[in-house]
């Protein structure tokens, strides 16, 4: 368990956050630019001192500003990758790679994170002998990966490590860090204002605005509450179901999910039955009928009931729906509330179009 | 070369050579550590020292000798604390004349160094703290190393200035042939004998070799660290 409980204050700034995530797990720190992600994240790593608080990492404590305790930053084992990777010029890669791993002391002896697993895991073998200055950007930053894993960390935080990258590049280092997640049970910390990579790889969220934290717990339960219409816009809204493949019809790029009770066709190929999968359905994308559908061109009819309705803003409304043992989010015009009555505890079937999901395999719950 | 000077000037090039070794031996250690102070320390007398490091770049030369026969003379308290300790006499000798140098190039190294802290990605050194490295091991591992252009720099240059340094060495350890008469002084001596135009000819023409010869060499040294940087 991470437990922070810190306030920092600049001049126009007042930071003042507040948020308990397991370990092991993947937790995203979400929020616009400048909403005070990076000093938290700078606060766990010790290298920002807290005005006043607690910081403490699975029953250490690593910030106690009661009484006194700070432990510097290159006693806290906790690896960071920056968003600029910051690899030593005068070092060669497998330099660079070394750095942390022989400064691991007593932990680097039981390694438990080898050097010849992190270069075939992140794919560095080639890179070795090279200078950080020969690297592309997208290769530095799989260093940087790979020289922060080697320091055995306790706890590993990344500070947008994708956002310095174009989108080609992104999308060469988002599997490594799904690998990672995947294969070594390492705590994370991601820091993002991409909706999507918190997609891809979080457990957990943390939502900051501001200097505060405005939401967290697991992803999927955060992404129905109202606070994220504040930080991802209207459009961006939507549940966030995690479920396993059921079925395939692969030569027609669909499968089924169950999700809860019910199974949901999501346009996906080349996942096995039996994957855990996550789905995001955009509130926005989603129809709601108050009576069994027929003759519709969508792939998607689920029988549920309105849990919740809520005014969004003055011309549109955002609905919950409990489609058993799972939410989902609607956003309809208020003229469309009005007409069909939608009201907690109506029955109304859930209507998506399989080509408006977006899912990606997801191992971990 | 023995053809070309005398027993005297080829005595004034060693010691030159010597005092000017000397003085950036004595003079880097100190540099480094007020460069990074310069460029990382805050606290309150911060463009005092900056400026009291200046002072000998806009000081006579003979001004700061003369401070130096006051505080490291045989009278003087520092200088009569190293006698009595050690038995080392620096007015007159050698060493005296590398410590006048010293202190004259001195801010010549600062500078330099200093150039190359403020070029320094402080996140570099806040990554390797995160990788475990204390405040010692970061400094030999990452800043030092990272700050060796300037370091190398600054010592080419202030040695190349530490030949020609005249004013101070001749006010606090004056012109003493074998001892502190380096090529300046031997230039001047020539000058002011009579008969001395060709000797004070073939010593301007040495000084002119030697500074040129220790720039370019500063110069690309600096250049092939910063190559092998990758800047």
């Amino acid at each position: 368990m991470l437990k922070v409980a810190v306030t920092k204050r600049w001049e126009e700034f007042d930071l003042q956050v507040r948020f308990q995530v397991p370990t092991p797990g993947v937790v995203a720190l979400f929020g616009r630019s400048g909403c005070g992600k990076s000093t938290t994240v700078n606060l766990v790593a010790g290298l920002v001192t807290p005005d006043s608080g607690r910081i403490e990492l699975d029953g250490q404590v690593l910030e106690d500003t009661d009484y006194r305790i700070s432990v510097p930053a290159e006693q806290r084992a906790i690896g960071y990758v920056f968003q600029d990777s910051r690899l030593f010029p005068h070092f060669s890669v497998a330099g660079n790679l070394r750095y942390g791993l022989e400064r691991a002391g007593a932990r680097a002896a039981s390694a438990s994170i080898g050097f010849e697993p992190v270069v075939s895991l992140l794919g560095l073998g080639g890179l070795l002998h090279r200078r950080p200055h020969q690297l592309s950007g997208g290769e530095r930053q799989r260093v940087s990966l790979g020289r922060a894993l080697l320091s055995q960390p306790r706890l590993l935080l990344l500070d947008e490590p994708l956002a310095s990258l174009d989108v080609a590049r992104r999308e060469e280092v988002l599997p490594y860090l799904e690998a990672l997640r995947d294969t070594l049970s390492i705590p994370m910390m991601y820091v993002s204002h991409q909706f999507e990579e918190v997609l891809r790889l979080a457990t957990h969220i943390v939502v900051m605005d501001a200097g505060k934290v405005l939401a967290q717990g697991p992803v999927s339960e955060v992404s129905l509450m109202p606070e994220m219409r504040a930080v991802l816009g209207a459009d961006a809204i939507g549940a966030v179901l995690d479920g396993v493949i059921e079925n395939t019809a692969d030569s027609r790029g669909i499968s089924g999910v169950r999700i809860g009770r019910g199974i949901l066709m999501v346009s996906l190929r080349g996942l096995a039955v039996g994957t855990r999968v996550r789905v995001q359905l955009l509130a926005r994308d989603i129809i709601l009928a108050i009576e069994p559908p027929r003759g519709l061109s969508v792939r998607n009819a689920l029988e549920g009931k309105v849990t919740e309705v809520t005014a969004d803003d003055h011309d549109a409304h955002l609905v919950k729906v409990d489609i058993g043992g799972a939410t989902v989010l609607s956003r309809v015009t208020a003229d469309a509330v009005a007409e069909l009555r939608l009201r907690p505890g109506l029955t109304v079937w859930v209507l998506v179009k399989a080509v408006s999901t977006r899912g990606h395999a997801f191992p971990v719950t | 070369m023995t053809d070309l000077l005398q027993p005297a000037e080829l005595e004034a090039l060693r010691l030159s050579l010597e005092v000017a070794a000397g003085s950036v031996l004595l003079s880097l250690p100190p540099a480094v550590g007020i460069a990074w102070l310069l460029t990382r320390g805050r606290f309150p007398g911060r463009p005092l020292l900056d400026a009291f490091v200046h002072l000998p770049l806009v000081l006579p030369p003979v001004a700061v000798g003369y401070v130096l026969l006051l505080l490291f003379g045989q009278r003087g308290p520092l200088g009569r604390w190293l006698h009595e300790q050690f038995g080392v006499q620096l007015a007159f000798t050698t060493a005296g004349a590398a410590l006048a140098t010293a202190v004259m190039a001195f801010p010549l190294m600062v500078r330099a160094i200093r150039l190359s802290l403020e070029h320094l990605d402080p996140g570099l050194e806040a990554a390797a703290r995160t990788l475990g490295a204390g405040p010692l091991d970061r400094f030999c591992t990452i800043t030092l190393p990272l700050m060796l252009p300037g370091v190398i720099a600054g010592a080419v240059t202030a040695f190349a200035a530490g030949l020609g340094e005249f004013g101070a060495v001749i006010t606090f350890a004056a012109n003493v042939p074998g001892q502190t008469r380096t090529i300046p002084l031997a230039l001047y001596t020539a000058i002011q004998s009579p008969g001395g135009d060709a000797p004070a000819l073939r010593l301007a023409v040495l000084s002119f070799v030697l500074g040129l010869a220790g720039l370019l060499l500063a110069e690309w040294l600096a250049r092939r660290i910063r190559r092998s940087l990758g800047r």
